[in-house]
């Protein structure tokens, strides 16, 4: 009897550990989904390149902690200020990561947080001026030990 | 359980630009894990944090499961008058957790 409730343990953990593995590959955002992600904030206004600063570390060897800084570059006063920043991946289960909701009393348009990354990809952060212009950057990330989708 | 972290210096000078550094614990559960039986381990996270000076709102930030378990954040603001900070923060399955910082400003 207790060799029987041994094996339907072991059996169990199989099929888990066999559903893990295929969650993980069903969960994948893709380049695509991030493309997608950043249209819904954006809609049909063209995002240039520059303005933004994305400042995270090249090569990642945890990737459930990743330290990510963005700055944007404006004068920060009540007619010309940084509305938004949004920050994007293209690999983790979904693709948002933070929206920043800024005023002109920030003073400096500068946030530094922490993330999580699944895999190597590119980091994207766009940035909403008050004259509703977008304004973006891009990182790519080499990350040695995923996060978001491990086991426990 | 979920203590918060403040980083506010507590003298600044009218018109200085200062930083808040931020910090809440919390499992920050992406809900794309499973357990060692199989069980997709259900979404837990802060999904909003907000910052208030003397009542106004001056930093806002959705939240996704991409952010690292106990969620940092640090932003800067202008001084403009001797007050209160005030942090919220919350969250799947009701959290809700709030925070205050004095500040004078000479």
């Amino acid at each position: 009897m207790g060799e029987r409730k041994r094996g339907a343990t072991r059996r169990a953990v199989l099929i888990g550990g066999l559903a893990a593995t295929i969650g993980v590959e069903k969960v994948r955002a893709t380049p695509e989904q991030m493309r997608a992600a950043i249209r819904n904030v954006v809609g049909a206004a063209p995002v240039r390149n520059g303005r933004v600063e994305l400042d995270v570390p090249p090569l990642v060897e945890n990737g459930n902690t990743v330290s990510l800084v963005v700055v944007v570059d404006s004068p920060m006063t009540a007619s010309d200020y940084v509305k938004t920043i949004h920050v994007f991946n293209e690999k983790n289960p979904q693709p948002n990561v933070i929206s920043v909701h800024l005023g002109p009393r920030a003073g400096k348009a500068k946030i530094s947080t922490r993330f999580r990354l699944a895999d190597s990809q590119t980091v994207t952060a766009i940035a909403e001026m008050s004259d509703g212009s977008f304004w973006s950057a891009t990182a790519e990330v080499i990350v040695t030990l995923a996060a978001c989708v491990e086991g426990i | 359980m979920a203590r918060p972290l403040i980083n506010v210096p507590a003298k600044v000078k009218r018109g200085q630009i200062f930083e808040i550094k931020t910090l809440i614990s919390h499992v920050m559960e992406t809900g794309y894990r499973y357990s060692t039986t199989g069980e997709r381990i259900p979404r837990d996270i802060v999904t909003l944090f907000s910052c208030s000076y003397n009542g106004e709102e001056i930093f806002r930030a959705d939240l996704y499961p991409a952010m690292s378990a106990n969620p940092f954040i640090a932003f800067f603001t202008m001084a403009t008058e001797s007050g209160t900070l005030e942090f919220k923060w919350t969250g799947d399955n009701g959290f809700s957790e709030t925070a205050t910082a004095t500040i004078t400003v000479e």
